[in-house]
């Protein structure tokens, strides 16, 4: 016997089973086509429906029956064109006539793997919760035993370090007539780089759309040049583009090198041409938001520009692998990665590594420590984004940041070596908007320095994606805002000027909100590094697990 | 905010014109202590400047267990200085009230300085951890030619209490405070000034960045860095972190506790060691309102501001008697008779470092890295 479900439609999906449904109101749609020509992922189609209606008309109305052929705007059930949610169609109609929805009954998780493939995307880790930042706050205010600070009036310097400082008592210091001098002929001292502690994080050119990253480095290179706040930039794996190199502005730029390598034959080849020194290089580990997991590339993103920077054919797929092949254990392989990329520059410039959050941050940071080269350690925690991973290591993989860095911090502390070995701190900084709350929060629990990814990328760019499951699709090349993507036809929806516009907003008004944290709290001379009085939470399990002070 | 004087002179002198001079600013201590630490001492202990004093109070059986430990360790008890006490209402008389001068034990005799420095340290600290518990045992100094005196109350009052209007103590250097508690418990080992192996100081203000420099003074490894019911006993611990166990010339306190810009640093002659310091020191940079006054082993007094200056502070005398004091009228009270324009109103960048046997009044800049100006 035929099986029911044929007839039926049983084994397809409803709307219900997915994580957004489009409302589309049929009386203030004027049928322009905006919204499906829009829809990154194709999930509304024009369509044609047959309606019968009941018409009473003349003086003696009877009532009789029409059928009428309409167009309407339909969402699919395809699985594979669910509605993100991003309300690209809200935001060219122009009669609010559409808006996806948040369904609660959704069971995406539950379909979304079909062929056998688990559900892959872009984004952030789809916790809505408040994290353990927001719970913290900043309760040590100085009031009349001391007076508070005045944000407006008063000189805040807010520098940090990224560098290898050796401590008091291995400086190659001599006294000469009553000064300080360095002994010429001393132990090699390491460089250091006095920077902005809010920096952006990796993002490459190739994951962001070329306006999109052209945007960020106008704006680190406007605040730099013009504001003067030494704000820099990673440039994630993928190189950079070579007019960038060879300018007097890559000094304020620091170049990655991941597992794939890519866009390092480039770099190589460009410093006998290098007018600066980069700031820094990062040497990537591993990444918060999808620890243990390579990247790819997709052939679709290849396009000519990407293909010259990172030496690669066009249109081929560039997967990165999950860990770099030449890695064999950080006493010899990474030392000696860290070591090389130092000769490269003539041991002028700090070479770090970035790794995702993990319980063993404090064994890595115990081995960096040891190593006299290691500048930094850079710890991406488990709400850092990307642009393309597997739902599961987005969701389930990694370890939150607040306690990973606090860990690390009193590991250097009970070494002495607090100062030594920079922190820097990633993932879900400013998940909900308060950028510099975070930041200063993770600097008061022992980070020098913070990178942000997400937040400059929705507050520069405007990106749509959430915790909710919203948007979230940088993987697939079709961003709706032109961010994460190398289609020209979505990328030219991005001005550069304006996203170099808004990151240099954004950081003058990070720098204010620092200074209005700073100002009551009597902190303006240095970076309040550690200054863990001055943090409470109102979570006594958190508190305790932070040491700090637990505040109701 | 505590007030503060210190006087360094080239003649002995009681500590009853700190105290009178505290007196002028009694506005500002609120009776919830008073610290007094003499150097380079006269009166019955101007013979007696080789040996080692042991400063401090302890209840009855405290001084058995003081007695039995040093007499364990080899020291022996050649001079006891006790205050002659006289009841004054309000203060809480405690039971052994001491000074007590030893002579060092047999096999340490002809070790080094640096040997014997670090026996007395050691020893003092174990006695404070002796009797923290119980407070039986409280040692404030134990160091030759210093004398510490510590106790809650108003310090016109403890003057009286400790019978000092009749006292043959004098010195040629003594600081004092009178405190006013603010956000740490009355405790005795939270009051000013605070020593450790000839160096020494005191602060009026408040430390914000505390935490940070406890932790990172702790973690040196130094079994002197302990402590810190106060916040601002870190000043006096950066000093001899800076000085002595770092060798740096005093001025680097001041680049220390209070760091240049990257733009200024560059302006100094000495720019590559002051932007080590910068970035190695860190930790031990200080933030609040704090006006520091401080000594040396060799007698060079001192006044640095915080980087804002949000304290007063100001440096005034003449040659063979300088005061250092928080407020203009202290210095009014202790040297009424001297050059008024050539007081000293430290600002934000400046140093002022009075040198031995109070001869003179130099100003560092911290800008220029040079002396500004010399009262000779």
């Amino acid at each position: 016997m035929e099986p029911a479900g044929r007839l039926d439609h049983n084994h397809e999906l409803s709307l219900k089973d997915f994580p957004f449904i489009v409302r589309w109101r049929d009386d203030r749609c004027s049928r322009c086509g905006k919204c499906t020509a829009v829809c990154p992922m194709r999930s509304i189609e024009a369509s044609v429906v047959v309606k019968r209606q009941l018409r009473s008309e003349g003086p003696l109305p009877k009532p009789v029956e029409v059928r009428k052929v309409e167009t309407i705007v339909k969402q699919v059930t395809d699985i594979d064109r669910y509605c993100v949610g991003c309300g690209t169609c809200t935001l060219v109609c122009p009669n609010e006539a559409i808006e996806p929805e948040l369904n609660q009954h959704s069971k995406f998780l539950f379909h979304k793997n079909k062929g056998g493939y688990p559900w892959r995307r872009g984004g952030r880790r789809n916790d809505p919760q408040v994290s353990t930042l927001d719970r913290l706050k900043f309760t040590r205010i100085s009031m009349l035993t001391d007076p508070a600070l005045d944000a407006g009036r008063h000189e805040f310097r807010i520098r940090t370090y990224i560098g290898r400082i050796l401590p008091a008592e291995e400086l190659p210091l001599i006294t000469d007539n009553g000064r300080l001098v360095v002994d010429k002929g001393g132990r090699f001292i390491p460089p250091v780089r006095e920077i902005y502690p809010v920096m952006i994080g990796s993002m490459s050119v190739g994951a962001l759309s070329p306006s999109m990253w052209e945007g960020l480095a106008m704006g680190v290179t406007y605040l730099n040049e013009v504001e003067g706040m030494p704000v820099v930039m990673c440039s994630g794996e993928g190189g950079m583009p070579r007019r960038l190199l060879k300018s007097r502005f890559i000094k304020y730029f620091i170049p990655q090198i991941a597992s794939g390598y890519f866009g390092w034959d480039e770099i190589i080849h460009s410093i006998p041409h290098m007018v600066e020194d980069p700031c820094a290089i990062e040497i990537k580990y591993g990444q918060g938001a999808k620890p243990g997991d390579g990247g790819l590339l997709m052939a679709q993103k290849v396009t000519k520009l990407i293909a010259e920077i990172r030496g690669v054919p066009m249109f081929v797929d560039l997967p990165s692998p999950p860990t770099h092949q030449t890695k064999y254990s950080i006493e010899e392989s990474v030392a000696k990665m860290i070591q090389s990329m130092y000769m490269a520059w003539g041991f002028r410039v700090p070479v770090y590594p970035k790794i995702s959050g993990t319980k063993t941050a404090r064994f890595v940071l115990n081995n960096l420590a040891r190593n006299p080269y290691a500048a930094a350690l850079c710890i991406d925690g488990e709400d850092g984004g990307t642009g393309a991973a597997y739902n599961v290591s987005l969701d389930k993989m990694g370890h939150p940041i607040a306690s990973n860095i606090r860990d690390c911090y009193l590991d250097l502390v009970r070494q002495g070596k607090q100062n030594e070995i920079p922190l820097i701190a990633a993932g879900g900084i400013g998940k909900k908007g308060n950028v510099a709350a975070n930041a200063a929060a993770l600097f008061m629990l022992g980070a020098s320095a913070v990178a942000i990814g997400k937040y400059i990328m929705q507050a520069a760019a405007g990106c749509f994606g959430d915790e909710m499951g919203r948007c979230n699709i940088c993987n697939i090349g079709r961003c709706p805002r032109g961010i994460t993507t190398q289609e020209p036809r979505l990328y030219r929806r991005l001005d550069p000027d304006k996203v170099a516009e808004r990151v240099v907003e954004v950081f003058k008004a990070i720098d204010v909100e620092l200074k209005k944290i700073f100002a009551p709290m009597g902190r303006s001379t240095e970076l309040p590094i550690g200054m863990s009085d001055g943090l409470g939470a109102d979570d006594a399990a958190i508190a305790e697990r932070l040491q700090i002070s637990y505040v109701c | 905010m505590c007030r503060l004087i210190a006087i360094t002179s080239d003649e002995y002198f009681s500590p009853m014109e700190n105290i009178l001079a505290l007196e002028t600013m009694k506005e500002g201590h609120d009776g919830s202590g008073m610290g007094l630490v003499l150097k380079n001492l006269g009166g019955e202990f101007e013979e007696l400047k080789q040996y080692p004093i042991l400063s401090g109070i302890c209840s009855k059986d405290g001084i058995k267990v003081l007695d039995d430990y040093m007499e364990r360790l080899g020291f022996k008890l050649i001079y006891t200085w006790t205050p002659k006490i006289k009841l004054v209402k309000g203060i809480q008389k405690r039971e052994h009230y001491f000074a007590r001068v030893y002579d060092y034990p047999e096999e340490i005799k002809d070790r080094s300085k640096d040997e014997k420095e670090d026996l007395l340290l050691r020893t003092r600290v174990s006695l404070r951890r002796m009797g923290e518990e119980d407070e039986s045992i409280i040692v404030f100094s134990f160091y030759p030619d210093i004398l510490t005196i510590k106790e809650v109350g108003d310090p016109i009052e403890l003057s009286g209490f400790f019978g000092l209007q009749d006292s043959h103590l004098k010195a040629k250097i003594i600081f004092a405070q009178g405190r006013q508690n603010t956000n740490y418990q009355i405790n005795l080992y939270a009051c000013h000034p605070f020593f450790i192996q000839g160096y020494g100081s005191m602060t009026n203000g408040e430390n914000t960045a505390f935490v940070p420099i406890k932790e990172f003074l702790m973690s040196r490894g130094f079994y002197g860095y302990m402590g810190y019911n106060s916040d601002s006993e870190v000043f006096t611990h950066i000093l001899h972190y800076i000085c002595k166990r770092l060798g740096y010339p005093l001025h680097y306190y001041k680049d220390v506790i209070t760091p240049l810009k990257l733009s200024e640093i560059e302006k100094r002659p000495d720019r590559d060691a002051v932007w080590l310091l910068k970035t190695s020191l860190r930790h031990l940079c200080i933030d609040g309102p704090n006006c520091v006054i401080g000594f040396t082993p060799d007698g060079s007094c001192f006044m640095v501001q915080d980087s804002k200056k949000l304290r007063p502070g100001v440096v005034g005398g003449h040659s063979g008697k300088y005061c250092l004091t928080s407020e203009e009228c202290g210095l009014e009270r202790a040297i009424p008779k001297r050059d008024k324009t050539k007081d000293v109103f430290p600002m934000k960048y400046d140093m002022v470092i009075v040198s031995p046997e109070a001869k003179e009044v130099k100003v560092w800049n911290q800008q220029t890295g040079e002396y500004l100006l010399d009262s000779n």
